[in-house]
């Protein structure tokens, strides 16, 4: 159960304004789906809640205590490239999570616990339809493969937040929905509270109990350095128009916030058990993606 | 067809690159033949017999006055003082490289100061090395060292900054220290990029090796080619420059088939 909580957070660099007064609260157990044009600031935001990039003014709270300055093994992510290791083997690069959490001098483990650590590294990547390419480097794994993997060495570390940058971005469709399910249902096993950037709105609907729009506000070019995306407008379901702002709207922020499955993460939270790999509601996705244009 | 169409099969390959060898060897045969009519005492190129018998001498007979075989005996001794030094060097590189390369404090510490040592000639040191160390093994090994090892730890810690950044936020968020990402993900990474620059620094290291025992030794390959010039013993000369070549070559061939065999996943890594 982790609930995160942006407070006001500005993100600028010098004088470019990329984030601006961000104000979120993401309840425990959201698959939130960040969608937004290119440059808004989708990575930045990720960013800083890994902690490799601190916010310039406010700050971003993980249940209810400030994030800690740099990446940590409770949050998880998986890159669009470069997420595994090349010169570890697909089992390699899933049991190294656990060789630095139980090997502090060698970061390597040896007899008995080396022994569990592969069993549940296996399992893993039987989970993730990698079983049988464990003694395989990444270099020789298709993108889609490579992606999977990157998704079993982040959970292998049972991180309680995992953060995805255009995870599949670069995998073809069917690949792509094919992840989908597997995502879905890694979500819904573990607790997990996930924050995904794309640039697919259905993918964003399909996938998330939440979507959020980045937008700056203006876009005229002699502007764009000096107000940054801004997070706006409020839509709960069904989805109204989001409020027009008074005045001018420095910087990028949220335009447009979906709550897609509201029931869905109630039901999660109360203990009942949602069917592992339900058929998405594409009713309302369809319906929310018009309200986005 | 356009000439960058145009691929040579495996045969032609063969073929076309024994062809500026078969070129030169030929060269100075008709070259030596001439100068030999002309005189038959020239010692600037001598006959191919001549120099098997030279050859020959050094390495098949004991020496008259000392019993040893001097090629052999040549070789060892620069192959000891070139082996050692490269493993000092490598040594040396791997840790700065890697700590200069990982580390933001040790860069700021480090980095303007390798960059300015790197310049500084090796050879220039050369006689201040002889002064402190003497005339012994010592100062021609650290010739060699202080000539490679600046350079292979620029290499190095620019190969280490090269590692996707995206590599490293990974490895945090699995929970490893500083000290657990140097050792599983970094070096591991740095080995075979560090047999890649030593390859380049072969080429120098020779170079420092034979200027050293030039200037200051009783045994090895540079000290031999140095010596027999008095007496222009191009029969001697030659072979010797020859065997260095072919050592050198075959080092360079030595550390590729260790990448390749070591590192099995290096070549599938570097295309991607
Ligand atoms: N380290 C940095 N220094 C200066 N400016 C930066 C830095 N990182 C990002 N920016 C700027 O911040 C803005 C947002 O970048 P960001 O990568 O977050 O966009 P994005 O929404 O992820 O875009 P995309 O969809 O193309 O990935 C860009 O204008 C970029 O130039
Ligand atoms: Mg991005």
């Amino acid at each position: 159960m982790t609930a995160i909580t942006f407070d006001k957070v500005w993100k600028e660099y010098g004088d470019h304004v990329v984030l601006e007064r961000i104000n979120l609260d993401i309840a425990p157990r959201s698959f939130v789906a960040l969608v937004g044009p290119s440059g808004c600031g989708k990575t930045t935001f990720l960013r800083m809640l890994l902690g490799e990039e601190t916010a310039t003014r406010g700050q971003i709270l993980v249940d209810g205590v400030p994030l800690k300055a740099e990446p940590d093994s409770d949050r998880g992510v998986v890159f669009q490239r470069y997420s595994v290791f090349p010169h570890l083997t697909v089992l390699q690069n899933v049991m190294i999570g656990r060789e630095f959490e139980k090997s502090a001098l060698l970061g390597k483990l040896f007899g008995a616990q080396r022994r569990t650590a592969i069993e549940e590294a296996s399992k893993l990547l039987y989970e993730v339809g990698l079983a049988g390419h464990e003694t395989k480097y990444p270099a020789s794994l298709s993108g889609g493969m490579q992606q999977r993997l990157a998704l079993a060495q982040a959970l292998n570390r049972r991180p309680k937040i995992l953060l995805l940058d255009e995870p599949f971005g670069a995998l073809d469709p069917g690949i792509r929905a094919d992840i989908h399910v597997l995502i879905r249902r890694i979500w819904n096993q573990n607790n997990l509270t996930v924050v995904m950037v794309t640039h697919d709105l259905s993918e964003a609907f399909r996938l998330g109990t939440r979507v959020i729009a980045f937008e700056r506000p203006r876009n005229r070019p002699e502007e764009l350095e000096r107000y940054g995306a801004t997070l706006g407008g409020d839509l709960p379901v069904p989805p109204v128009m989001p409020k027009t702002q008074a005045g001018p709207q420095p910087g990028a922020t949220i335009t447009q916030d979906f709550e897609v499955w509201p029931r869905k993460i109630a039901a999660d939270l109360n203990g009942a058990s949602a069917a592992p790999d339900a058929p998405p509601d594409l009713s309302l996705p369809k319906d929310s993606e018009k309200a986005l244009h | 067809m356009r000439a960058i169409n145009m691929k040579p099969n495996f045969g032609w390959h063969v073929v076309l690159a024994c062809l500026p060898f078969i070129a030169l060897a030929a060269a100075y045969a008709i070259s030596s033949d001439a100068r030999l009519t002309a005189n038959p005492n020239d010692k600037l190129l001598p006959a191919l017999g001549t120099i098997v018998e030279a050859l020959r001498l050094h390495a098949i007979v004991p020496d008259a006055r000392t019993g040893i075989y001097l090629l052999w005996s040549d070789t060892a001794a620069s192959l000891f003082r070139l082996l050692s030094a490269l493993a000092i060097s490598a040594a040396i590189a791997l840790v700065f490289g890697i700590v200069t390369g990982l580390l933001p404090l040790a860069r700021s510490t480090l980095g303007p100061f390798i960059s300015v040592a790197s310049m500084v000639p090796p050879l220039a040191l050369l006689p201040i090395l002889f002064i402190v160390m003497g005339l012994g093994e010592a100062s021609k090994i650290t010739l060699i060292v202080v000539g490679t090892t600046l350079k292979l730890i620029r290499d190095l810690a620019q190969r280490v900054e090269e590692i996707p950044r995206e590599q490293l936020i990974k490895a945090q968020t699995l929970g490893a220290s500083t000290w657990q990402i140097a050792l599983r993900v970094v070096t591991p990474q740095t080995l075979p990029r560090l047999l890649d620059a030593l390859r380049l620094e072969i080429g120098p290291a020779w170079l420092f090796l034979i200027a050293a025992e030039a200037i200051a030794a009783d045994s090895g390959l540079g000290y031999r080619i140095f010596l027999v010039r008095r007496y222009l013993s191009m029969d001697v000369i030659i072979p010797y420059v020859l065997w260095i070549t072919l050592l050198a070559f075959l080092m360079d061939y030595a550390l590729r088939l260790i990448q390749r065999k070591a590192f099995p996943w290096f070549a599938g890594a570097r295309s991607a």
